[in-house]
């Protein structure tokens, strides 16, 4: 009997912190139009968009230049080399540019978001400012939430415009790809409310469900240091499985049936 | 002083934001035939149009001068009717112009190659919504080399 009343645990543990996450979301978001808080926020979008721009950017370039590498290796042999521009263009911006940015994101700032509100928790800051009557979701929870959710498109599209920019350096500058059709053919290619709004609308799910999860272990910690770590590592193991499932998804919506 | 070095680096944030997204907008994505030109309408039936896609192109001697806009079938005689958009700075087509499916490249994408028409004193100009009537359908690889076949074994 014993194995059954575990599942039942299991599964009320389950449903219930579901439930306290989409509790916790609705707080956050609803939170939001309190003028007071943009200035929290501004300093969030610093801490987890501009530092993780370098991480980003690096990223984004080396992508971008293995890619068209790789590509052309490939490309060369039936004469296509000119096909690298959307290849490369096409690649980053419907797939790669929201994927890595969503799982870089989430190892750069989603750890660092519940490892802070993990501490905060377990050092009782939270609960001293419940203490003062000021409400830990909307001082705490939804600045870092809002920055998540702002920050991150940002971060996607400029990984997909410089690893496009990388493309071209290995491609066109060493490889000796034309420069014009490298552009010529990326543009007679790529549409802007195909390829690059639904680009922009995948990493905004990606956003939300990155800062979301991050926040959300966070904030449901064990306060422990073993708890902290714990909830550290479920941030980015899940985030990261929840990207990469969520992308097949929203692909199939998006470009599986013409 | 901190805030406004952290508000100066979110600005510088935005700003290299607002360039990548420019340079998608004006480097990468296909800006040659917005929707906000003006343009106009006509049908084509083919018997055959191979891998002509929508957003498939339409030349006049290789510069796209419009769009394939949808594809569908004439429900009465089941031959494949294209609708192509072209843009009005080209109005002045005769109706004998023809269409006709070709492949750019060995391997690359079909468009519609657009061949215009003899221009006679009293021409008539091909309008919006009217039918080219001189088209040319796709090579079909399997058809041409059955004919080839065939050719063979009549000899």
């Amino acid at each position: 009997m014993n194995w059954i009343i575990d599942i039942g645990t299991n599964t009320l543990t389950k449903v219930v912190g579901i439930g306290r996450a989409f509790l916790m979301l609705t707080g956050a978001l609803i939170a939001f139009p309190q003028w007071k808080n943009v200035r929290l926020t501004i300093k969030q979008i610093y801490i987890v968009g501009v530092q993780s721009l370098l991480i980003i950017m690096v990223s984004g370039l080396f992508i971008g230049m293995v890619m068209a590498l790789q590509g052309y290796t490939i490309l060369v042999d039936y004469g296509a080399e000119g096909s690298l521009g959307p290849m490369v263009s096409l690649s980053l911006l419907r797939e790669l540019g929201p994927v890595v940015t969503g799982l870089l994101f989430a190892g750069r700032a989603g750890s660092a978001l519940t490892a802070e509100i993990g501490l905060m928790k377990a050092t009782e800051q939270l609960s001293s400012l419940e203490m003062m009557a000021v409400d830990p979701l909307r001082r705490i929870v939804a600045p870092r939430m809002w920055a998540g959710v702002i920050a991150m498109p940002m971060l996607a599209l400029i990984f997909s415009a410089i690893g496009i920019l990388g493309g071209h350096l290995v491609g066109v500058e060493w490889l000796g790809v034309d420069s014009g059709s490298y552009w010529s053919i990326m543009q007679a290619t790529v549409e802007w409310d195909k390829d690059v709004v639904n680009g922009v609308i995948k990493s905004i799910v990606f956003a939300i469900v990155v800062t979301w999860i991050a926040i959300f272990k966070g904030y449901d910690a064990i306060p422990t240091s073993e708890g902290i770590s714990l909830a550290t590592t479920q941030t980015v193991v899940l985030s990261s499985l929840t990207v990469l499932g969520l992308d097949f998804v929203l692909t199939a919506l998006m470009f599986g049936i013409n | 002083m901190t805030t406004r070095k952290t508000e100066l680096m979110v600005g510088l944030f935005v700003i290299l934001t607002i360039a990548a997204g420019l340079l998608l907008a004006l480097k990468v994505v296909n800006q040659g035939f917005s929707n906000n030109e003006s343009t106009y309408t006509l049908y084509a039936k083919f018997d055959n149009i191979g891998g002509l896609q929508t957003r498939s192109a339409v030349k006049v001697g290789g510069v796209t001068i419009g769009r394939v806009e949808s594809i569908d079938l004439d429900p009465e005689d089941f031959n494949p009717v294209v609708m192509i958009s072209l843009s009005d700075k080209y109005n002045n087509f005769p109706d004998t112009s023809s269409a006709s499916i070709l492949t750019s490249g060995l391997l690359g994408e079909q468009y519609i190659g657009f061949q215009p028409g003899f221009a006679f004193d009293d021409f008539v100009v091909l309008a919006d919504g009217d039918y080219i009537q001189d088209t040319k359908s796709a090579l079909v690889l399997e058809d041409l080399i059955g004919q080839f076949l065939f050719s063979r074994n009549s000899e």
